[in-house]
């Protein structure tokens, strides 16, 4: 049987691998380059198309390995052959989703792998500075494409691509389908489910004019009215609430009307120093009680987040390829 | 012995039945022809006894196990699907290795000899092959797994008249080699008449006639006659058809008796003209008569 798997499986299989070695080499090229570099904001267009990458291979996998592996066979009526030998569907179907998920699992891991090594001189200055113009490793956009998590979403996406298929029975559609759902589900669980998994951390400072960050204002009918303060994140972090909360500990929003004054005056011209804004928002703020409250993951996070992220990602690859076990009896 | 046995068989399709009450038994050691027009469940049968399809009711057996249930189950029953399926990708070769990785029976001597015979190309991929080749490497692959039953459905659909005899003559010589049983369907019954020795007619997703060869047509005859109404006819005899002309009437009828009545002249039947009878169609109770000139 494996040897059957491996015959059908193995220009597939060459082609995904093939590419993922040649993004691996190109990578390994234009490290040095990298690491010898005195700005690394040269580096954008490599970065951001790793990044890419990794998050585009689970997709693929799942596109062009897991769907047509039970598809095609049952568009071409190839499954009744195959399934009139000495081998059960069951273990048929083990012997292909073993090999495909495993496959899917290496590939991810190669490339997960080249792109932190390669990345990870500008991963380690986005973790050492807030002000980075990289985003840091727990941020949601990088997240996912770190560690262990593609392995996590690449045996996903190979299962979810084999059980729409199995559902759909036709491979152009069931392509369609998956990719929906797959991209829905890397948009929806950054958003939705990764700051649940673990505890966050919590704490409610005094605003001090150092601290402040950024001022956020909207065009009122007399001039600029600030709306909201973010402070400094702690360096690496992942900050999912940054608001201004009053001595009950209710949030404040917008800003009370004691801090308009605050603001230079628009007629003023030219950017001015921001330093007495600043000082103005903070003395006022503290004065009326107000401190600053933040919920966030701390760089320290990151492996743990990654091992859940990628269990979670595992199991539910387990749950589904029991319903596809389930769904073979019925399928003709 | 029977090699398949189907109890109140039924498949339903979505809302659609595809076969009902099927009840039959088909003895060992014969090529069984399953004869019926288009869709009329031929293909719902033979997928239900090799365990493809599961039935919505009733019970069905193949060499005494649940189709599809096991590999051991998988290795007694050989199934080649309508349209003989193969891998394109995969050349000759690599569909018998196939059969070599996937059956511990199997006879790849059988399998190289016939390939041989046939003049397939081991290094030819299975894409390129005509119908009737696709046919035979399917066929090969079946035969070779050494099952003790073997089913095909429409193998010869395919193929031209000439690719469809050879393939016929070659089942015949293997059947006759290998001691296997056979089920294989088909709507023509002249490919049928030349390889079957039992015969299943099936209507409407019913059974409506099964037995040997020899002895359905020892059991039929034709009676011709002078026009006539026939309710008269003796006890024990059982019509199948009737057909007017304006001075004639044509009676089938199923009997063990001789026909003792001078006033027919009594025919035996060709298998088509048998099945024919009884693809017609069931007898009008009783047949509207013209007013004799």
């Amino acid at each position: 049987m494996t040897w059957l798997t491996w015959r059908q499986f193995r220009v597939p299989a060459a082609s995904v691998l093939g590419a993922v070695v040649l993004i691996c080499v190109v990578l390994a090229i234009t490290r040095p380059e990298l690491v010898n570099s005195t700005n690394v904001t040269d580096q954008k267009a490599f970065y951001y198309g790793s990044l890419f990458a990794v998050y585009l291979l689970p997709a693929v996998i799942g596109v062009f390995w897991g769907v047509p592996m039970v598809t095609r066979e049952v568009e071409t009526g190839t499954h009744s052959l195959v399934w009139n030998q000495t081998v059960t569907r069951k273990s048929w179907l083990a012997n292909k989703m073993g090999f495909g998920a495993v496959a899917a699992m290496i590939a991810a891991g190669l490339l997960s792998a080249a792109v932190n090594w390669w990345a990870s001189p500008i991963d380690t200055l986005a973790g050492l500075d807030p002000a980075s113009q990289f985003e840091a490793r727990l941020a949601p956009v990088v997240f996912a494409a770190r560690g262990i998590a593609p392995i996590g979403y690449a045996a996903f996406a190979f299962v979810l691509g084999v059980a729409i298929g199995m559902l759909l029975r036709r491979t152009v559609a069931a392509m369609a389908v998956t990719l929906v759902v797959f991209a829905a589900v890397q948009v929806a669980f950054p958003l939705l489910v990764r700051p649940y998994l673990l505890p966050a951390t919590e704490q409610t400072v005094t605003i001090t004019a150092d601290s402040i960050a950024g001022i956020r204002a909207e065009p009122g009918p007399t001039g600029d009215m600030p709306e909201s303060l973010s402070m400094t994140r702690p360096a690496g972090a992942w900050v999912l609430t940054d608001e201004t909360v009053d001595a009950k500990g209710d949030t404040v929003f917008p800003l009370p009307a004691a801090v308009h004054g605050c603001l230079p005056s628009p007629r003023g011209g030219g950017p001015s120093d921001l330093g007495p804004v600043q000082e103005c928002f903070a003395r006022t703020l503290t004065d009326l009680g107000h401190r600053q409250h933040q919920v966030y993951q701390p760089a320290g996070r990151f492996w743990p987040l990654q091992w859940v992220e990628t269990a979670v990602f595992l199991a539910l690859s387990a749950l589904l390829a029991w319903f596809c076990f389930r769904r073979i009896r019925h399928l003709s | 012995m029977t090699v398949l046995r189907a109890r109140e068989l039924g498949k339903k399709y979505r809302r659609k039945w595809a076969l009902t009450d099927c009840t039959l038994d088909v003895p060992a050691g014969h090529v069984t022809g399953l004869v019926g027009p288009n869709g009329a469940g031929k293909s719902t049968l033979l997928n239900l006894a090799a365990g493809m399809l599961s039935p919505t009711s009733g019970t069905i057996e193949a060499c005494g196990g649940v189709p599809g249930s096991g590999p051991a189950q998988l290795a007694k029953v050989g199934f080649v699907a309508q349209n003989t399926p193969v891998y394109p990708g995969l050349t000759v070769a690599d569909h018998l290795r196939l059969g070599a990785r996937l059956n511990p029976s199997w006879d790849d001597r059988v399998a190289q000899d016939r390939i041989t015979r046939i003049g397939l190309d081991p290094k030819q991929p299975a894409g390129k092959l005509s119908g009737g080749q696709r046919a035979q490497l399917a066929l090969t692959i079946g035969i070779a797994k050494r099952p003790e039953l073997l089913l095909l459905d429409e193998p010869v659909a395919a193929l031209d008249p000439l690719a469809r005899r050879e393939f016929l003559q070659d089942l015949m010589e293997t059947v006759a080699e290998h001691g296997l049983s056979v089920v294989m369907s088909s709507h023509l019954v002249a490919d049928l008449e030349r390889v079957c020795d039992h015969l299943i007619v099936l209507v409407d997703s019913q059974v409506r006639i099964t037995g040997e060869v020899e002895d359905l047509l020892g059991a039929h005859r034709r009676l011709t006659g002078p026009r006539r109404e026939i309710d008269s006819l003796p006890a024990g005899q059982e019509v199948v058809s009737v057909s007017h002309t304006d001075r004639q009437t044509t009676v089938l009828v199923r009997t063990e008796e001789p026909i003792l009545d001078p006033a027919w002249t009594v025919s035996r039947l060709t298998l088509e003209d048998l099945v024919l009878a009884y693809l017609s169609g069931p007898v009008p109770t009783r047949p509207a008569l013209e007013v004799l000139r």
